[in-house]
């Protein structure tokens, strides 16, 4: 047992009370019953009953709820095909190109991929509202997708297979049979991502959206634009916990999994 | 379907998808760029016309001129925006070390079965909405916010102090928001680092300090590395952060875009700005992304 001494204690606790505090502070205060959010007016849960009378923040979350679902099934599927082209396809003209276009969404400003998008948009003339969303919103976290099933994707045993190419599988029978169950994990995980950058996503969406296509976040912003409001901390209180639960039960699920093949294998 | 088909459909479908959702746009941007303003719809004269044909093109060349870029350059408030977005992400980078490395070591360090539970910690925030966590900070930072109450309850200061709407907040909000990103990679080499390297140095005379600066940290580099560009490169472009914790002295380059695109609605510049932007950029994402190649190398051997 190695010591673990009391300086490395203290950075854990201060490093996790500054992670923790301000999303805990918030919980805390979308129970108060002031107005003010500073002052403790007692508890309550009248911010939340407001917030279920509020039609516009109900509709914009339902509008952010579908682009994240279907822009999540896209991307996962493109990331997926682009991991294994990264991945498998070998050499073909251009690769650099393409690697070169999966990464740099990874790594550019959201300003820039939601303006340059934008005048896409225009010079296609789409109107802008949640299919312009959904197409862009699918373009940056598709990358997201490749980069977490192609690290799995190289641990891969090819041989399995092969195997399943011998026994006389077509390779398209061969692919769904053997490598995606065995990839799921990853493509799930990617396809989690997908949804919550989508959830999160608010200067990219604000450019490429327009009227009758409010996200939440976008609505958000301009509620905490002209002033904090109570209301704001319950509707994030509860998607801070469907997240976290989220997050939470995958990573429990995938430990299972691990789990019962490893199992199975020893 | 036979494999050429197939190999085809493969590489071609993701490929066609950022081509024209990726790639297209940026040609869009720059062309936007060379453009002039105008009062219109859209508020931009294109200077290239592919329809005119040749004649189009030529005429493109001669009327060439890259006036946007100097109006970039004449006017000082987009020089001081990129100035100070640059010395922005740099200092929140040093400070997000500062704070990420102890935490990084301290995880390393940590009991084996305590580390899996550790690092889903520090990757839950990061899954929680950004927005959110940005907007957490307003109730702690304000002027009657719960921080100067609590300085103000322990006696520390008897004024509050006014830290919200300055760079400070800024500061705060971009090491907060960015952390796990620092914490992350250096956390992955310290983790794998071999102790018996630690030993062998305190065996041959050094102590627990020098131990520290001469083996651990070298060792730890290329996640000191990784860590710093994964959050200096994002803060560059840094939107939410300085808009909602931000005052009116602070200058942020993807603030001032979206100022001339939405309230200035003068398209050219505000391309002429994303272009630049991302030349800025592209430097350290080439040398981040050279040294992760290397690494790759490193650890292929």
């Amino acid at each position: 047992m190695r010591r673990f001494s009391w300086f490395n204690a203290t950075s854990l606790t201060f490093g996790f009370a500054f992670l923790y505090l301000p999303i805990l502070l918030l919980i805390i205060y979308s129970f108060n019953a002031s107005k003010l959010v500073t002052v403790w007016g007692g508890f309550s849960v009248k911010w939340y009953a407001e917030l279920m009378r509020n039609d516009a923040m109900l509709d914009a979350a339902w509008v952010t709820l579908r682009v994240a679902f279907f822009s999540a099934g896209l991307a996962a599927v493109l990331g997926t095909m682009a991991a294994l082209v990264l991945v498998r396809a070998g050499r073909f003209r251009s690769r650099t190109l393409f690697s070169g276009m999966v990464y740099a969404p990874l790594v550019m400003p959201e300003v820039i991929t939601g303006l340059s998008l934008l005048l896409l948009f225009i010079s296609l003339n789409l109107d802008r509202g949640m299919l312009t969303v959904t197409l862009a919103h699918t373009t940056f976290s598709m990358c997201y997708v490749a980069v977490v099933v192609s690290s799995r994707l190289v641990s891969f045993d090819r041989s399995l297979e092969e195997a399943a190419l011998d026994l006389g599988a077509s390779p398209l029978d061969a692919f769904f049979s053997v490598t995606l169950p065995i990839i799921a994990p990853a493509v799930i995980a990617g396809w989690l991502l997908a949804f919550t950058l989508s959830l999160d996503d608010l200067v990219i969406a604000s450019f490429n959206t327009g009227p009758g296509a409010t996200t939440l976040p976008i609505k958000i912003y301009s509620a905490v634009r002209l002033g904090v409001s109570p209301e704001i901390n319950a509707l994030s209180t509860i998607l801070i916990c469907v997240v976290s639960l989220g997050v939470i039960l995958a990573s429990l699920a995938d430990k299972r999994l691990a789990k019962t093949r490893n199992e199975r294998a020893g | 379907m036979d494999g050429k088909w197939r190999r085809f459909l493969l590489i071609g479908t993701p490929y066609l998808w950022l081509l024209l959702f990726f790639l297209a746009p940026f040609v869009i941007v720059l062309k936007i760029a060379l453009s002039d303003a105008a009062i219109s719809i859209p508020p931009y004269t294109p200077q290239f016309d592919l329809s005119a044909g040749w004649p189009g093109i030529v005429n493109f060349f001669s009327n060439l001129d890259f006036e946007n870029f100097k109006w970039l350059i004449d006017d000082s408030l987009y020089i001081n925006s990129y100035i100070s977005s640059l010395s922005i992400a740099f200092f929140s980078t040093l400070l997000a070390l500062l704070v990420g490395f102890p935490f990084a070591y301290a995880m390393a360090k940590a009991p084996d079965n305590w580390r899996p539970l550790l690092l889903m910690l520090v990757i839950l925030p990061f899954w929680t909405s950004f927005l959110i966590r940005v907007y957490s900070w307003i109730g702690i930072l304000k002027t009657e916010g719960l921080l100067n109450q609590f300085l103000m309850w322990l006696g520390v200061i008897n004024d509050p102090m006014i830290i919200l709407n300055t760079n400070t907040a800024v500061y705060i909000g971009i090491v907060y928001s960015y952390l796990p990103f620092m914490i992350l990679p250096i956390y992955s080499t310290l983790e794998k680092m071999d102790e018996s390297l630690l030993e062998a140095a305190i065996d041959l005379g050094c102590n627990r300090f020098s131990a520290f600066w001469l083996v651990t940290v070298p060792l730890a580099l290329p996640g000191i590395i990784a860590g710093c560009f994964l959050v200096f490169i994002p803060a560059v472009g840094e939107f939410v952060i300085p808009d909602l914790l931000g005052g009116t002295e602070t200058l942020m380059i993807g603030k001032t875009l979206w100022n001339e695109f939405f309230s200035n609605r003068d398209w050219p510049v505000a391309s002429a700005v994303a272009i630049v932007l991302l030349l800025l950029l592209v430097i350290p994402i080439l040398v981040f992304q050279r040294l992760l190649e290397r690494q790759q190398e490193a650890e292929a051997r």
